[in-house]
């Protein structure tokens, strides 16, 4: 095969777009699910996000007057791109693209682009609200990104590797725990779930930096949100759990795994309150760096 | 009617977002609707969600009277949502004004008049159920490309109609 059609197969098919965007859509329905049944509701059914997005695809699109249109209309299109190649890198079992060296950097750089499409999506949109919410996008990304990066670079110092195969198959240590521990404090704010949920805060600034969406670019948006929580959560299986040797064994570990990421962040969605952006930044920079720090020092130690 | 149509009718019919706007009300409709969220009434089951901007959404609830200061936001939140939508009107005022009719400041005319209302809810203030069952029946609508905005604009797409009209 050559390299393009691999990085073609493996953007559009597994682990890309075709198999990522069920996953992802069956994911959210988990957390819309769980959430419900912790507050003693029925839920959604289980088509549901998969139907959001249908009726999202085939809406018109109103654009705004005054806005940039090619901008306004290639945000969305580049998030969802950056988040789907950022699928390609994933080493997980029968992905066709070829082995990247340092793709662990590579990685970092396409999980911050939708995060930066957002932010210039809420100027763009020329609206009060969602320049707000960009601004706050902005500085949580300052915030969260300081134990995000800091477990996955504690990683890479504990391989001596840039390289995500490398990582994963590491040898298991203190530092996979400091620095998993890093990773979860970082990942509700990266998923803007609800003690973090300070960026899209709906009924408080209306719906954040996609206030002036609507139809498919919405949607691109919403599916470019819901593959990001597919690729944090494999991200960490990859990282921080290690694997056992038998593929169906690995495959339970990946299930319960996933499983309780989803169902501890749905659990502590449900049960806090949102905090206010100052308090969320102090939360970040003081625990965040001490776990930083703790993370880094236990990858440093072999 | 081809597969891809077939999955977009039963997506619209399932995937209703809805966002409120009070013209006027005296609040008591409001406080009704409050209720479709909570996990008595449950509206997420059929697909409902709750935005606050009309651009996210496909169904415009609509209740209290008309008055001269909320006609121009009741058609500017019409306006601003993207083609296909309904409307739903909320309770006895939106149709005649109810008991404020008359009253200075409310507009003598029903809602209809302003934008194409697809169904009416009736009540003073109607009961929970009966709003979430006016929102499945806008969500049917939609889904049948009934509303009357997607009959309006499926009648635009057929100029010979207005030969036949004149």
């Amino acid at each position: 095969m050559t390299p393009f059609l691999a990085y073609a197969l493996a953007f559009l098919v597994w682990p890309g777009l075709l198999v990522a965007a069920p996953l992802a859509w069956f994911e959210l329905w988990l957390m819309r699910k769980a959430l419900a049944k912790l507050q003693g509701r029925r839920g959604p059914p289980l088509f549901q996000p998969f139907f959001d997005w249908v009726k999202l695809m085939g809406k018109r699109t109103v654009i705004p007057e005054g806005v940039p249109r090619a901008a306004f209309v290639a945000l969305p299109v580049i998030a969802l791109a950056s988040i789907a190649a950022a699928l390609v890198v994933m080493p997980v079992p029968g992905n066709p693209a070829p082995r990247l060296p340092g793709d662990v950097v590579l990685l970092l750089y396409l999980l911050e682009v939708p995060v930066l499409c957002e932010v210039l999506a809420g100027y763009v949109g020329r609206s009060v609200y969602g320049e707000v919410g960009a601004m706050r996008e902005a500085l949580m990304s300052l915030a969260y990104n300081l134990p995000f990066l800091a477990s996955v670079i504690a990683m890479a110092e504990w391989a001596g590797s840039f390289d995500l195969r490398t990582l994963a198959a590491a040898p298991f240590g203190l530092v996979h725990v400091v620095a998993g521990a890093a990773f979860l404090l970082a990942l509700p704010a990266r998923l803007k779930s609800n003690p973090f949920s300070i960026a899209n805060a709906e009924h408080e600034i209306v719906a954040g930096g996609l206030i002036e969406y609507s139809g498919p670019l919405l949607g691109l948006f919403e599916l470019a949100h819901a593959l990001e929580i597919v690729v944090l959560t494999e991200l960490f299986v990859i990282l921080f759990v290690p694997m056992p040797a038998a593929p169906l064994a690995a495959l339970v570990v990946w299930v319960a795994v996933g499983l309780a990421l989803l169902m501890g962040l749905t659990l502590l969605a449900a049960t806090t309150a949102r905090l206010r952006l100052a308090q969320a930044f102090r939360f970040y920079w003081v625990w965040g760096g001490a776990m930083s720090v703790a993370a880094l020092a236990a990858g440093l130690a072999r | 009617m081809s597969l891809l149509d077939r999955v977009l009718s039963i997506a619209r019919r399932k995937s209703p977002w809805v966002c409120r706007i009070n013209a006027g009300s005296c609040n008591g409709c409001d406080i009704e609707v409050t209720p479709l969220l909570t996990p008595r009434y449950d509206a997420e089951q059929i697909g409902v969600q709750v935005h606050g901007t009309p651009k996210h959404c496909d169904i415009l609830l609509v209740s209290g009277t008309l008055t001269v200061r909320s006609r121009a936001a009741v058609l500017s939140m019409w306006d601003q949502m993207p083609s296909p939508k309904a409307v739903v009107a909320i309770g006895s005022c939106p149709s005649s004004g109810n008991v404020f009719a008359e009253s200075p400041m409310v507009l003598g005319c029903s809602l209809d008049t302003i934008v194409p209302v697809d169904v009416w809810v009736p009540g003073c203030p109607p009961r929970p159920q009966q709003i979430l069952d006016g929102i499945v029946e806008a969500a049917r609508l939609l889904g049948e490309g009934a509303t009357r905005d997607q009959l309006a604009a499926r009648d635009a797409a057929r100029p010979e109609l207005e030969k036949v009209a004149s």
